[in-house]
């Protein structure tokens, strides 16, 4: 554990210093600052934010680990040749990714809402579920870029596979949940529709933040089934166990490739 | 110091290693020579334990090589390419494999002083030289003071004076009782530094022996003549 932790320290003083990082960062707090000046009040720059959390973290976190590790393939071969296990230089080199991503999301965002007196006028509840979706998210994606390095020996197309991913995840998806809806008009669907979901971490990131934020009419069909189907407290446990479920499995199947591995 | 026993190892179809075997002596310098995919850089990475293999066993000093990882801690390795993260320091990156490895002895700092680094080493690895990184890398194969070093083509990249201040070590730690494990694709380098010769041809131990041995063998003055005398007649077999 100790050297893991030392493993995510030396990465994380890395990444921290990424001119990629701190752009992404700078990007989150201008556009947060930018709803607050002109989206009116708190509630309503947090939930124009939701869209930027939903899309923005998951591209971000796939594309800048899978980046990143390739580019450390040498420098992780060194570690390997230290005597630490492979699963401290793995649990290492995840947290030292997804941490700095996640810190330069959190205080991207933090800082204009205690700059524009948030606290005053948006519930810090549903503050906290988007900063703790954010993290998640960056949680999830990081995960899935390991497990997309640790399988796939070229990096073009590992970096094809992670954008893919994401567009898939982003904007396929949704589109072929639609076209699933219209064919299977006659059927009953509410059971697979909620399935689905909770099988696009995208999808289900949303659905947790409106549940959240308790806006009926942004929540579509998919958060009306899931409110109808657990109610709002149970939902958003839901949610919460699905997405946990969504950082350990893809995390659990990358450190079982990183380990057997030939480098 | 190297005990490898039947060791095979391939990738998809193509067999690298064919039950290789191989023993490496205590305190001398062995090269490891052979022509391209012979097989050189697997072996060393399955010593290394980056690379498992299919079949066969190898011990360090008697420890085998597997999923204990403490044998590690016993050799240094320097690679054929170099790269570190962009945005540390070569000072951090060494003490951050000093955390890592919290060695026993003390830290060989003795090529720091020989290579001139001057500011070098608290500048941002990324802005380095590629001779420079070489030289970085060279610091780390040393600086634990391991019993047994893996170097691949540790010259390369390197100017005369370096590459002749990193000779020096090499031989000099010989002297001290520690073991070499060198592939160089200068023969000349070999010729100067090696005492054994270990000459892998598809995934073989076609010859391995001291280097006066295989040139009586040969009959060639030269390692060169003589290595490439072996790839003839490995050819025509």
């Amino acid at each position: 554990m100790k050297t893991t932790a030392k493993v995510a320290g030396y990465e994380l003083r890395d990444v921290l210093r990424s001119r990629w990082l701190i752009g992404y960062s700078l990007f989150f707090l201008i556009v947060t600052d930018a709803l607050f000046r002109f989206g009116g009040g708190g509630e309503k720059a947090l939930l124009s934010l939701i869209n930027v959390v939903l899309f923005l973290i998951p591209l971000v976190a796939i594309v800048f680990s899978t980046v990143y590790l390739y580019a450390a393939r040498e420098f992780i071969e060194l570690l390997l040749t230290q005597p630490i296990r492979r699963r401290q230089v793995f649990g290492g080199l995840y947290l030292g990714l997804a941490l700095p991503l996640s810190l330069g999301f959190v205080a991207a965002v933090v800082i204009p809402f205690i700059v524009h007196d948030g606290i005053a006028t948006a519930r810090a509840g549903t503050f906290a579920a988007l900063l703790i979706t954010g993290i998640a998210l960056t949680f999830i994606f990081t995960a899935l870029a390991f497990l997309i390095v640790a399988r796939t020996e070229d990096r073009l197309k590992g970096l094809g596979i992670a954008v893919g991913l994401w567009l898939f995840l982003a904007v396929l998806y949704d589109g072929l949940v639609l076209l699933l809806i219209s064919i299977m008009a006659d059927h009953p669907l509410e059971r697979p529709l909620l399935a689905l979901m909770l099988a696009n971490p995208m999808d289900l990131a949303r659905v947790g933040l409106l549940l959240q934020f308790d806006v009926a009419a942004l929540l579509g069909y998919t958060g009306a089934l899931m409110q109808k189907f657990f109610g709002r407290s149970m939902g958003v446990a839901v949610t919460s166990v699905a997405m946990a479920s969504w950082i350990l499995l893809p995390l659990l199947a990358g450190m079982r490739a990183f380990q057997k591995k030939d480098f | 110091m190297i005990d490898a026993r039947d060791v095979s190892k391939s990738f998809g179809k193509l067999r690298v290693l064919d039950r290789l075997s191989l023993s490496i002596k205590p305190a001398r310098i062995t090269g490891l020579v052979g022509p391209n995919a012979a097989g050189k850089t697997t072996l060393a990475k399955i010593i290394l334990g980056l690379t498992s293999p299919d079949a066969g066993t190898i011990e360090i000093a008697g420890t085998p090589v597997g999923p204990d990882e403490s044998y590690r801690s016993r050799i240094g390795y320097m690679p054929q390419l170099a790269r570190f993260p962009d945005n540390l320091s070569a000072r951090e990156l060494f003490s951050m494999l000093t955390d890592l490895r919290a060695p026993a002895r003390d830290l060989d700092e003795e090529l720091i002083e020989r290579f001139s680094f001057e500011g070098a080493l608290d500048k941002p690895i990324r802005v380095l030289s590629g001779g420079t990184r070489q030289k970085v890398n060279a610091v780390i194969a040393f600086l634990f003071a391991p019993d047994l070093l893996i170097l691949d083509e540790p010259t390369a990249g390197l100017d005369p004076v370096s590459s002749g201040i990193l000779k020096d070590k090499v031989l000099a730690e010989k002297s001290f009782g520690k073991t070499f494990l060198l592939t160089s694709h200068i023969m000349s380098e070999l010729d100067e530094l090696a005492d054994d010769v270990a000459f892998i041809n598809e995934g073989k131990v076609a010859f391995m022996g001291a280097v006066t041995e295989l040139k009586k063998m040969t009959r060639q003055s030269s390692l060169e003549r003589a290595i490439a005398e072996m790839m003839k007649r490995g050819a025509a077999a």
